[in-house]
């Protein structure tokens, strides 16, 4: 009788640490991967505010009245053209972005909605360049933009991004879109809508997908160094993450100016995954982009 | 009964600029390029057939083929370190986050996310800064371990620049096969793992023996994006190590290959048709990679779940 008191007591004890142990394990684990996850980023972020003599004296101290110095963002927006860089970014990711989604979903919706000869060749075709990457028909393309005469300027780099982010942007639409109830179209059909009406009112039906596409297909371009690297090098096309790489290799000994850039760069694109991000966690794992 | 009509003019609007943008600026220069590999360029720039010309000198010049077999070599190298050590990893922190009690899962996928959507560039410098003997950060880190002893300069030595690359490259891009392992766990249905529970099964066993094979198709597609990611990889190295991917280009990979051999280095000029020669090649290990995901590995997997 009382062994078995005894044995039950234990059993619940090593029961509950056992227990706590499934719970409190993994959260180590998870806890640790966030510190070597976020520590780079913030060791950044935190030193671009001290004064140099700071940032090498005290590296993992917040910074504070006495250490506080922004003699760094001072020297970036003196010293290099941020705000060229930044609205070079912007213009040709916003443009790649907007044409790539009104292209991509016109063609997704063709491939969806209409039975033509040649339709899943076509379609085949257009996804044949999401495990192609672009970026090994450089030779060509840089030919291409010589005769064309697009070298070092905005406009060649938009085509490129647009024909990168096509394929994927199709693949994904296009399956989406078969999901659109029939009757709905047909209704509009018989009320008179013509097919461009038709694809006014699925557009809005999708808009979810072509939410999480848009961040997807913005954050390569946004970040891309290959092609403005090649294509359109000069100060005046440079993108942020072109000119951050030159601005870099000039100041490298400029630590204040260093961490000052490198923090200016990070903040907008982390900024926009964190008021995104839910919603593009959410269309993964919903399987929109499997 | 099925009468034939006039091609619709709306389907050509709605498809003609997508095929037209993506024709002129990705096939047609991806073909080019492939076509550029079996011509020379003459000294009056004339464009001169040369058959397998640039094959051969890519294998056998002695100019090109140390560095062509020492890219391809640290390439297979990069793309193991990311195989083993950041697919097992985001196998391991999926697995972790997508259990439904888990507390704080919605911070931690988003936390793990981030360092993938910032650009290899910045990246690229961070690690720069943040290995560098001279800040010192890392050496005061492993000394709060007692570990101070293991500090050196890794991105400086030969011995070991790439698999310090590597893993910086593993860092940031862990996120993705982190999303798509946890996409696939969750959408697991509860009973089958209730059931086996019910059976006495710890979540080890649950894990490696009900979860694990049913994620087998997402364990094919990160295998498959990896590789296409690693054979296509430059920037991380470009920015961290320069075109020259030293030290005595033990960090050569594909990429600053045939960025080297395209636009020419300190000492060499550049050259287009051999650099889409190793652009060629650089298809060519793709393709392979695709097709064995898409006719070997996926006809498996199929095989398996019937």
């Amino acid at each position: 009788m009382k062994t078995t008191a005894q044995s039950v007591r234990t059993e619940s004890t090593a029961y509950k640490l056992r227990k706590f142990l499934g719970v409190a394990i993994p959260q180590l684990i998870l806890m640790v991967y966030t510190i070597i996850a976020l520590f780079p980023i913030f060791m950044i972020v935190i030193n671009s505010f001290k004064a140099k003599k700071y940032i090498f004296g005290s590296p993992f101290s917040l910074p504070t009245p006495t250490t506080f110095d922004l003699i760094g963002y001072k020297t970036v927006i003196e010293r290099s053209h941020f705000g060229t860089y930044f609205s070079n970014s912007l213009i040709v990711t916003i443009t790649s972005l907007l044409l790539t989604l009104l292209i991509g979903a016109m063609a997704a919706f063709a491939l969806s909605e209409y039975k033509f000869k040649g339709n899943t060749l076509l379609a085949l075709y257009l996804s044949l360049g999401i495990m192609i990457p672009i970026r090994l028909g450089t030779v060509g393309i840089l030919n291409l933009m010589v005769s064309f005469q697009l070298v070092n300027t905005l406009l060649g780099l938009i085509l490129v991004y647009i024909a990168q982010s096509l394929p994927m942007t199709i693949f994904i639409l296009s399956s989406f879109m078969r999901q659109v109830p029939k009757e709905l179209k047909d209704a509009a059909r018989i009320d008179g809508a013509n097919e461009y009406r038709i694809f006014g009112l699925v557009i809005p039906l999708v808009r979810p997908a072509i939410g999480a596409i848009g961040i997807f297909t913005m954050i390569p371009i946004w970040n891309d160094l290959w092609f403005p690297l090649i294509l359109a090098p000069s100060a005046q096309t440079a993108t942020v993450t072109l000119g951050v790489q030159q601005f870099l290799g000039q100041f490298v000994s400029d630590w204040n100016a260093v961490l000052a850039s490198l923090t200016l760069a990070m903040v907008p694109i982390l900024i926009i995954y964190l008021i995104f991000s839910r919603q593009m966690i959410r269309s993964i794992t919903a399987g929109a982009l499997k | 009964m099925y009468e034939r009509k006039k091609f619709p003019s709306y389907i050509l609007v709605f498809l003609a600029p997508a095929v037209i943008i993506y024709t002129i600026f990705m096939v047609y220069p991806l073909l080019n390029s492939l076509r550029m590999s079996f011509y020379t360029i003459s000294t009056d720039n004339r464009e001169v057939f040369a058959g397998l010309d640039n094959y051969i000198k890519l294998f056998t010049n002695s100019n090109f083929a140390p560095r062509f077999s020492g890219a391809l070599q640290n390439n297979f190298i990069f793309f193991a370190i990311h195989m083993v050590v950041q697919n097992s990893i985001a196998l391991l922190l999926a697995a972790l986050i997508s259990n439904e009690k888990r507390r704080g899962a919605n911070f931690y996928r988003t936390i793990y996310f981030m360092p993938t959507v910032l650009s290899v560039v910045i990246i690229g410098f961070i690690w720069n800064l943040i290995l560098n003997p001279l800040w010192g950060v890392s050496k005061t880190i492993l000394g709060f371990f007692q570990l101070g002893f293991l500090f050196k300069p890794w991105l400086g030595l030969a011995s070991t620049a790439l698999p310090t690359v590597a893993l910086i490259s593993v860092w940031q891009f862990i996120g993705i096969p982190m999303i798509l392992f946890y996409a696939a766990l969750i959408a697991i249905p509860e009973e089958l793992m209730e059931a086996a529970t019910v059976d006495g099964a710890t979540s080890w066993d649950v894990f490696w023996k009900i979860k694990f094979p049913l994620i087998m198709p997402t364990v094919g597609i990160v295998s498959i994006l990896t590789f296409v990611g690693n054979f296509n990889a430059f920037d991380l190295i470009y920015t961290m190590k320069g075109a020259n991917a030293g030290p005595d280009f033990s960090t050569d990979i594909m990429g600053t290959l045939f960025y080297r051999t395209f636009f020419g280095q300190q000492l060499q000029l550049g050259d287009p048709s051999m650099g889409a020669t190793v652009a060629a090649m650089m298809f060519l290990i793709i393709l392979t990679g695709v097709m064995l995901y898409t006719f070997v590995w996926q006809r498996r997997v199929q095989n398996i779940e019937m």
